[in-house]
């Protein structure tokens, strides 16, 4: 296997510039389209995980017509092992607040959202002064647009964007039907941007320095940097921004503690990869030519001999049970027939070919289920238990 | 304090009436009873004219919209992945020791409630907790000993 | 009209409707995909996804009710791909459901069951959830009962009880393993707003929603040979019965029901419809004596609609949701319940019967009618007025255990006294039947003619429209109410209680000017009941809405006044409408009820 990248580091989003009223009203300055072109010939992909080109999200949203459209920040981290968003929100909110208004003057829309999980409750103040004196500023140039904070009140799924506007309308947290989506009809029906809060971040940095600066750091299809959350068996836990399309061996070299089994790329919702494949790993998009390629939120969790898989997968199978939101079959009862399968197994209650029959279950539930939850979960669950099938048994 | 109906319209007057303006309402409500009791909710589908079973329907999927009678500081412990692995165990069991509740349970006095919770987002200064809104990250036993004697004697 | 698009469905070209589903353009197409969330009534949840199909160039199964068509999409429904992820998710749901069949009440007509049958779900690998769950059986309503380890969480009871019924008694609470189907904190159908409608029991697919039933009761009665068992039958059951019985929607069976009930052993098989024309003479007057009173009297004390008062949903609505109007409904019990009264007097009287020893047996199309029935009030007789209220779908059960061959029965006529009815109050069985019928009389009663619709056919009341309105001018009346002469009579009439909620509104908002208004809770009227044969939807309610008005147009005696055993009691016993022993037997009060 060659190896194509070396680990990055890079120094965008937290750098603190102290810039934004000059990049915001010289942006605002530019005609939308060629902004919209500029976004998209940076080939950011969304940073939540899902990894939808932000551009095309911005031009779709753009170009559909309706009376009122919005912004929507998605700071409802809650992917076990993320914590970058928090980190943004508390030391550069100017950039995003900045990134949200770039995006309403581009779409067309006229009120931006920060949904704040719950668990960030203490954010709330600091992040309110800096949105006033935002706004403020806006009323200054004369550029109208309002930004309000919306609270989560735990729930994970409603990181789900559809989910969030349900929630944000005063429902229950629950995925809608898709089609249609957001960009046509959103939040209160009407085309909606939802962005992950370092997607926002990112896009300050490619209106600031060009796309070009952006498109020019990481590999092909997976353009830019990255914020990861590293977390576990590490000398260094914390918050790191590097290129994308590293290779998983010399991101294990750099942060892991000389014995790292396993690494979580994704959270509970991505994937588990044992060391024997960490080198045939890299970490970005789809579309590399070789090796696989597994997509992030950029939670990194690492795991070293000490840790029973089976506990981590116990674990995040009971969060999932507990944080489906319940309405669609195949995530709801398909997440307790998994956590109680593997403990049925490891208990001998069933034998240790049930773990196949669980492992053609998960696919059902990635091909059916209503939302990428239940569709996700078959990740962690296969990765765990095809690399670790011993450790499940006995 | 103000009366349940007194606190609700006050809310109301201050998010509106709309549906939308629901979460904002039983979050305001929860910042001042810790819960949503049952006449607190009638009186929010009064108020809102909502019906009170969609509103106890919204209430019970949102985790921190608790509608069992809580203490004045809900403990949360993060009980995910790594402060699994980081030692949550032994924080339970400190405050367990110390509260002589169990996960679940609120003290005598309505002081504390002790619960679990999912991913708080401090993974890398696991293990962590909520009392309620503070966040407390990096514990170990004496730590978190240390941090409830100062709510002991609050 | 909608724009044509091509669709590929397993290999066929067919033309389907831009801005239909797949599951719509599949079975347009004669093609059937299985479903369980779905109902033709409700808003489309796309969440049990048992309807999945694989689409070409996506590797993710759609959930066909939920997904547009849209132009040379390929689609593929019966898929290796397709059914083994089908065939889990059907797993999926009875791992977490109480499968114990046999025990259920719904055996032999669930959606899960057939589905289950149907992909001959025969492996026992998954671990079964419900045993883990803790459910207990809520038993306290007279009219439903729930059972959550039933439940496959469709949510169709919770949209039918907001989308048809703007009740919202039923919600989804909790989330991830914990969701279920609740009420306001868990409480019991019996002390919340719910109105007892059943709609949620004819939506239910499984066994999760049920009717508290009373057939061990009546047989019981029926065999005890020191009672005298009378049964009522509501007009609605006559057009439904058959369904549950073998015959096509539709299908009229009045004379075979009779001859059934004969055959179980009820002592005298008499008519709802009777009191049906009952409650017309009553509720006519009091409506005429309210427009006396308000427009020539100007008396404060009496209020202007008057809605109607026979559908027990619709009362108990009324007093959950505005209590404030409770004036404005009519005093008039429902038929049921004035039948109640009057068998345990006026009928027993005229057999020579104790009427301690009359068990008061009614078959409705409904699951409010055992909650009115069980109203602490409903005691004017000395005794329990209705005893048992069974639904169609109770009495059909009955029918099949006594072993009777329905359809090759010989038709009967009901016995008499209290056995007579007409096209009028036939008609009370469908939305706008109750306002047709008392157009019919009170018009005539005012200007000693016939209304001037052609046969007797108020075709404005009719149809299926959510709320309509008729008016008819009183002209050239008799000396005693010229008070009415060319003032223009305006009435409405509203089926499901959403739309009831729609009027009512309307009318506290002072928006609508109406005199007389009709509600029914159900949908469709008591053809759509919440006691009617399982399935019911739009297309069903349509034809047994055909059924009732054939039954109508064939009866010699259409007009409830001329009915003759109303012309009977009213010289032989009552006197007069709105007279002293109507006050007492036919009339009744109603309650404030909390709103939550």
């Amino acid at each position: 296997m060659t190896r194509e990248y070396n680990l990055k580091r890079a120094d965008f989003i937290f750098r603190n510039e102290n810039d934004w009223e000059h990049i915001l009203s010289r942006t605002l300055k530019k005609d939308r389209r060629e902004l919209i072109n500029e976004l998209i010939s940076s080939e950011l992909k969304g940073r939540g995980g899902a990894g939808f080109p932000t551009g095309l999200k911005w031009k779709l949203t753009s170009e559909s017509e309706a009376p009122q459209k919005y912004v929507i920040c998605n700071a409802d981290e809650g992917e076990p092992g993320t914590f970058k968003d928090r980190e943004i929100l508390m030391k550069v909110p100017f950039k995003v607040l900045t990134a949200m208004a770039i995006c309403a003057y581009i779409t067309g829309a006229n009120n931006g959202f920060i949904y704040l999980r719950g668990e960030y409750k203490f954010l709330q103040h600091d992040l309110q002064k800096a949105i006033d004196e935002f706004i403020y500023y806006c009323n200054d140039i004369n550029f109208k647009f309002s930004i309000d904070i919306f609270m989560g009140s735990g729930a994970y799924i409603c990181g789900e964007e559809t989910a969030l506007m349900e929630s944000m309308e005063g429902f229950r947290g629950e995925p809608r039907n898709k089609p249609p989506f957001p960009t046509g009809q959103g939040y209160n029906r009407m085309p909606t941007v939802i962005n992950n809060v370092e997607t926002l971040a990112h896009t300050y940095t490619i209106f600031k320095h060009g796309a070009k600066k952006f498109y020019d750091l990481g590999v092909q299809f997976s353009r830019g940097t990255k914020l990861f959350s590293v977390s576990g068996d590490t000398p260094k836990p914390g918050i790191y921004e590097l290129e994308l399309g590293m290779s998983l061996s010399d991101f294990v070299n750099d942060f892991g503690d000389g014995d790292t089994k396993a690494v979580q790329v994704g959270g509970a919702s991505g994937f588990l990869v044992p060391r024997k494949k960490f080198s045939e790993t890299n970490i970005g998009y789809k579309g590399k030519l070789t090796g696989i390629s597994l997509p992030t939120g950029g939670s990194m969790m690492l795991f070293n001999s000490t840790r029973s898989m089976y506990n981590v997968l116990d674990n995040y199978l009971e969060f999932f049970r507990e944080e489906s939101c319940g309405q669609c079959t195949p995530c709801r009862v398909g997440c307790q027939q998994l956590h109680m399968g593997i403990k049925a197994v490891k208990q001998g209650q069933k034998p240790a070919s049930y773990l196949e029959k669980l492992l053609k279950l998960t696919e059902t539930m990635q091909y059916t289920a209503k939302c990428g939850l239940g569709q996700s979960v078959a990740n962690s669950f296969s990765s765990i238990v095809e690399n670790f099938r011993e450790e499940m048994i006995y | 304090m103000a009366q349940p109906s007194e606190l609700i319209s006050s809310l109301a007057d201050k998010y509106g009436r709309q549906r939308e303006s629901l979460l904002p309402i039983l979050q305001g409500v929860i910042k001042q009873e810790r819960y949503l009791s049952e006449e607190t909710m009638i009186a929010i589908a009064h108020e809102m004219n909502l019906p009170a079973a969609d509103i106890y329907g919204t209430a019970t999927f949102y985790s921190f919209l608790e509608y069992k009678k809580m203490g004045e500081y809900v403990i949360r412990i993060c009980k995910t992945i790594t402060c699994s692995m980081k030692g949550k165990n032994q924080i339970i069991l400190t405050i367990e020791d110390m509260l002589k509740i169990g996960v679940g349970e609120t003290t005598p006095d309505r002081k504390f409630t002790l619960l679990q919770t999912n991913c708080l987002g401090w993974c890398h200064k696991a293990p962590a907790m909520l009392i309620n809104d503070e966040v407390y990250t990096e514990l170990n036993p004496e730590k978190v000993r240390e941090i409830l004697s100062t709510y002991l004697k609050k | 009209m909608a724009k044509k698009i091509n669709i590929t469905i397993n290999g066929v070209v067919y033309e389907a409707n831009s801005g239909e589903t797949i599951l719509e353009a599949a079975r347009n197409a004669g093609i059937n995909i299985p479903t369980l969330c779905y109902h033709k009534d409700l808003c489309v949840a796309g969440n049990c996804r048992v309807c999945i199909v694989e689409i070409a160039g996506q590797s993710r199964l759609a959930a066909s009710c939920a997904t547009p068509c849209h132009e040379n999409m390929e689609v593929y429904t019966n898929t290796l791909k397709v059914r083994t992820a089908r065939k889990h998710i059907i797993e999926l749901l009875l791992s977490e459901h109480n499968a114990d069949c046999t025990r259920c009440y719904k055996n032999g007509n669930c959606e899960l069951q057939n589905l289950a049958a149907e992909y001959k779900i025969m492996s026992e690998d998954l671990i079964p959830l419900a045993a883990y769950k803790n459910y207990s059986i809520d038993m306290f309503s007279p009219s439903i009962i729930k059972d959550d380890s039933r439940c496959i969480r469709c949510q169709r009871c919770v949209r039918t009880c907001s989308e048809l019924q703007g009740v919202n008694a039923l919600t989804v609470a909790y989330k991830g393993d914990q969701m279920k189907i609740s009420t306001f904190f868990e409480k019991s159908m019996n002390e919340i707003v719910c109105t007892n409608c059943g709609q949620c029991v004819i939506h239910c697919p499984t066994g999760a929603l049920i009717e508290k039933n009373y057939i061990e009761e009546v047989w019981e009665a029926i065999a005890d040979p020191d009672k005298h068992v009378v049964v009522q039958t509501a007009p609605a059951v006559r057009i439904g019965l058959g369904e549950e019985l073998g015959l096509q929607p539709g299908t009229r069976v009045t004379g075979k029901m009779v001859a059934a009930l004969k055959s179980l052993g009820f002592d005298s098989v008499l008519d709802t419809d009777f009191t049906a024309d009952l409650t017309i003479m009553e509720e006519g007057s009091e409506l005429l004596n309210r427009l006396k009173k308000v427009l020539v009297d100007k008396d404060d004390n009496f209020k202007l609609p008057m809605f109607t008062s026979c559908s027990p949903g619709w009362i108990k609505y009324i007093e959950h949701m505005y209590p404030d109007m409770l004036q404005h409904l009519s005093s008039c019990k429902s038929p049921q319940q004035m039948f109640g009264a009057l068998a345990k007097t006026y009928y027993a009287k005229a057999r020579k019967l104790d009427p301690e020893k009359i068990v008061s047996v009614s078959v409705m199309p409904c699951t409010a009618k055992k909650f009115e029935a069980n109203r602490p009030e409903m005691h004017d007789s000395g005794f329990r007025d209705v005893d048992l209220v069974i639904t169609t779908r109770e009495l059909a059960i009955m029918i099949k255990q006594a072993g009777i061959d329905f359809p090759k029965l010989n038709e009967l006529k009901y016995d008499r006294i209290m056995g007579v009815s007409t096209g009028a109050s036939v008609i009370f069985g469908a939305t706008g039947g109750v306002m047709e019928a008392a157009l019919r009389t009170a018009y005539e009663l005012v200007t000693g003619r016939e209304i001037p619709f052609e046969n007797l056919d108020i075709t404005p009341v009719r149809g299926m429209k959510g709320v309509r309105e008729a008016s008819v001018i009183i002209d050239n009346p008799l000396a005693e109410w010229k008070f009415l002469d060319g003032v223009e009579i305006k009435c409405a009439v509203a089926h499901g209680l959403i739309n009831a909620k729609k009027v009512v509104e309307a009318v506290k908002n002072k928006d609508a000017e109406y005199h007389f208004i009709e509600i029914m809770a159900c949908p469709g009227g008591c053809l759509g009941g919440g006691g009617q044969p399982i399935p019911t939807n739009s297309e069903i309610r349509d034809k047994r809405a055909q059924a009732i008005y054939e039954e109508d147009a064939n009866l010699p005696i259409r007009k409830s006044h001329e009915n003759t055993e109303i012309i009977k009691i009213y010289n032989e016993f009552l006197e007069k409408p709105l007279g002293e022993r109507s006050h007492h037997l036919l009339h009744t009060f109603y309650v404030e009820r909390k709103r939550h």
